[in-house]
């Protein structure tokens, strides 16, 4: 019969490195690769643990330094308070700037016009692309990764966006050894994903081995919230609940920091990163399967929108 | 099935990354191989199989489709092939992987090379109807080429030929024979039906012949790094640190990965170009004070003395530090849509530092199939693969691919608008020089050692 005898153990060298390790050596290189070769690097930082971990990973990279970045959010105006509060703070914290650029300030200037379905996700893109123009940003971070979602999967760790931030997955440029091509032309920017080769649990498992404090909507918490399209939906003014759907208070976390109007609570009693962990670990949904409505809308609408120069 | 709990200590447990690529010809059955793994490691999520069926069902398809869950661009699923490297993660209790899926197309030879630039295994997969065709010769040499320490044959649709010993010992030793002779240090060659889920993570139970690992056994077990003891330490510095600051108001750190090796405190060093010597005084591993530090470490290094160093230049201990030069011999695979031809001006890209370029020659081209050498093909196009020397603006602290990929390694890029226009590799192409190959062939034994 055929057996798994021949398997031998413990091949591995007494240097290799951790994955987690291995994740974060990668992820600081890129971090330098882009102090050493950009003029104007920004990091997108929402609040939410992606963009979280990379100031972490451009705080460790640059020590005892300071980062050499600014950070920029996109306010879609429907933002989870606690969420906001912690940005301010670490902003303050580390002496960082921040630019913001607002989607609700498109609406009023009659800029942007409100979707009927009241996604204000979709409506990022014009204030991201047109803040990157206005500050002559020529990197930009954003903390995608390619376990995310098919379109993702196929990101370059720099990608080449043009004037209008398009992507086209058809013209990127081959990724060879660890040789980032980060050459653009005026106008164009380059898009950085630090965080390209994790996925959700390295995220959850390295937050947890640096001790890296979250906002307290990743814990579980009693929440008012209702259903819509079988999310469980945090009412407010941004519209909510409408007619027959009902508020009721469940013991609920997030999984995803997002606009409010299309990032679902799933219900959860884990109250500690470790506890977080073990229900990640056994989900048998995706981040964003699970919590999102914006990438729910077509079979393609991830690379749509990136297509546009989303993230 | 295992129970949630059961797979989150699997997946909890991992520790060790191998970083691997995969490469077929089109109907070699690479998706589901792919398919097989991610799904038999239960890397699959509901809510993205349901998405599959959502979407098989609307075009009329009763049962999922399951290339629809790589296959990411509207494009790709519009003409149902792989247009362009794709990456996926899966974990197992012993390891977590990173695989870089590779189209097989002939005209996308760029792409494998991609995949296999960064890879420490190969999957070359053949069906074992057709044995060893041109592409399965395309693909080991291009693994050959990239310096893939570890190269799998899966000798895939083994249902088809009833599993039959034979059909795979042939193909495993004309495969096993052409892929040494190209200087592939690490073959295993491994009969499945990637359909069946045969050996692919589960042991077959219609091959008792075979004796070997699964495919996920053997990737779980080959060395994912090597003993770093016998390679030359490299450290490219990438970015200077000057906090200045009332707290650190003398601290200059050189930041950067190291390329291959260790480095020590108290080490003699000479940073390249310049030929200036010094000491390390200091390493910081992010945030923690070491002794030693070894590849792909990303460190801050602090030298004993103030040395004028810049992003680009290369710290090497002073024992085994290389030669400079500027004058360039490599084979590179051209991997943009416009030609590369003499005396063409282009940016070359070698670790941290780029530099000015011309092409001085193109002396031959390489036809991947028979490995023969074409003489001055006057330029290289698309997934050409050929000799070239180029003759840099300034020195360039450069090795020997074979000696260190990543400091053998560079891209040529066009200075106009950037674009990257060729992988390069310092030295000689392959381990083992394409005559050798001609001889290697006439002279193998027909029983050249294959013990199952």
């Amino acid at each position: 019969m055929t057996t798994a005898a021949a398997v031998t153990e413990g091949t591995d060298s007494p240097f290799a490195l951790s994955h987690l390790d291995a994740l974060e050596s990668e992820a600081v290189h890129i971090f330098r690769e882009v102090a050493g070769e950009f003029e104007r690097p920004v990091i997108l930082f929402s609040g939410g643990k992606d963009s979280i971990l990379m100031l972490h990973l451009a705080l460790k990279a640059f020590a005892p330094a300071a980062v050499p970045f600014s950070l920029l959010h996109v306010d879609t105006g429907h933002n989870f308070p606690e969420v906001l509060a912690y940005r301010d703070r670490v902003v303050a914290e580390h002496g960082l700037r921040l630019h913001v650029a607002s989607v609700q300030e498109y609406i009023d200037a009659g800029k942007l016009r409100e979707r009927p379905d009241g996604l204000r996700n979709p409506l990022q893109t014009v204030p991201l692309t047109e803040g990157i123009q206005q500050h002559r940003f020529d990197a930009v971070f954003g903390g995608g990764r390619r376990d995310e979602e098919k379109a993702r999967a196929k990101e370059r760790v720099f990608s080449l966006r043009d004037e209008f931030s398009q992507w086209d997955p058809r013209r990127q440029r081959p990724e060879l050894w660890q040789l980032y091509n980060g050459r653009h032309a005026p106008g164009e920017h380059v898009r950085v994903f630090p965080l390209s080769n994790w996925t959700e649990l390295d995220v959850w498992q390295y937050i947890e081995r640096e001790r890296i404090e979250l906002p307290e909507i990743y814990f579980a918490h009693e929440r008012d919230v209702f259903k819509r399209s079988g999310m469980w939906l945090t009412p407010g003014e941004w519209g909510g609940p409408k007619g027959d759907e009902s508020v009721e208070t469940r013991l609920v976390r997030y999984r995803t920091v997002g606009d409010m109007s299309c990032t679902g609570a799933v219900d959860s009693d884990a109250t500690t990163l470790e506890a977080v962990i073990t229900e990640i670990a056994a989900s048998r949904l995706t981040e964003r399967g699970a919590t999102r409505a914006d990438d729910k809308m077509s079979e393609a609408a991830m690379e749509d929108r990136k297509r546009e120069g989303y993230f | 099935m295992t129970s949630p709990t059961d797979q989150l200590a699997d997946q909890l447990s991992a520790t060790t990354l191998l970083r691997f690529a995969t490469a077929g010809s089109v109907d070699d059955g690479k998706s589901t191989l792919v398919g097989r793994l991610l799904h038999d490691s239960k890397s699959i999520f509901t809510d993205q199989l349901e998405a599959v069926a959502q979407a098989s069902l609307g075009r009329g398809q009763e049962t999922p489709d399951l290339a629809l869950l790589t296959d990411g661009l509207r494009a790709e699923r519009e003409q149902g092939i792989t247009i362009d490297v794709a990456y996926r993660y899966f974990a197992t209790p012993r390891r977590r992987f990173i695989l870089a899926d590779t189209p097989g197309h002939v005209q996308y030879t760029r792409n494998m090379v991609t995949g296999a630039s960064t890879a420490e295994l190969a999957v070359v997969l053949v069906d074992a109807r057709n044995g060893v065709v041109e592409q399965t010769r395309r693909h080991a040499a291009v693994a050959a080429l990239l310096r893939v320490p570890h190269v799998v044959l899966a000798v895939n649709k083994m249902d088809l030929v009833d599993y039959a010993e034979p059909v795979f010992a042939a193909i495993a030793e004309e495969f096993t024979a052409y892929a040494a002779s190209l200087g592939v240090p690490e073959i295993t060659a491994i009969p499945i039906s990637a359909l069946a889920g045969d050996n692919v993570v589960e042991p077959s139970a219609h091959m008792d012949w075979y004796g070997g690992p699964t495919v996920l056994e053997h990737l779980e077990t080959v060395p994912a790094s090597h003993d770093l003891t016998a390679c030359k330490a490299r450290f490219p510095v990438q970015y200077v640190i000057r906090p200045q600051t009332a707290e650190h108001p003398d601290y200059r750190g050189y930041a950067g990965q190291i390329a291959s090796g260790a480095l020590r405190v108290g080490e003699a060093v000479t940073v390249l170009p310049s030929g200036r010597t010094s000491t390390i005084a200091g390493i910081d591993v992010l945030g923690q004070s070491a002794d030693i530090a070894w590849a792909p470490q990303s460190v801050t290094v602090r030298l004993a003395d103030d040395l004028d160093i810049s992003r680009g230049d290369l710290i090497a201990p002073t024992a085994h530090a290389p030669v400079p030069t500027q004058d360039v011999l490599a084979t590179v695979c051209h991997v943009a849509d416009s030609a590369l031809v003499v005396g063409q001006r282009v940016l070359l890209k070698h670790t941290t530092r780029t530099v000015k370029a011309i092409v001085k020659d193109i002396p031959s081209r390489l036809t991947l199939d028979d490995l023969s050498q074409h003489p001055d093909p006057g330029q290289l196009v698309a997934n050409d693969i050929g000799r070239v020397v180029v003759r840099t603006a300034e020195p360039l602290a450069l090795d020997a691919y074979a000696d260190s990929r990543r400091t053998g390694s560079f891209l040529l890029i066009d200075p106009a608008d950037g674009t990257t226009l060729a992988a390069g590799m310092a030295g000689d192409a392959f381990a083992v020089t394409a005559e050798h190959v001609a001889a290697a062939a006439e002279t193998a034994p027909d029983d050249a050692g294959w013990d199952f």
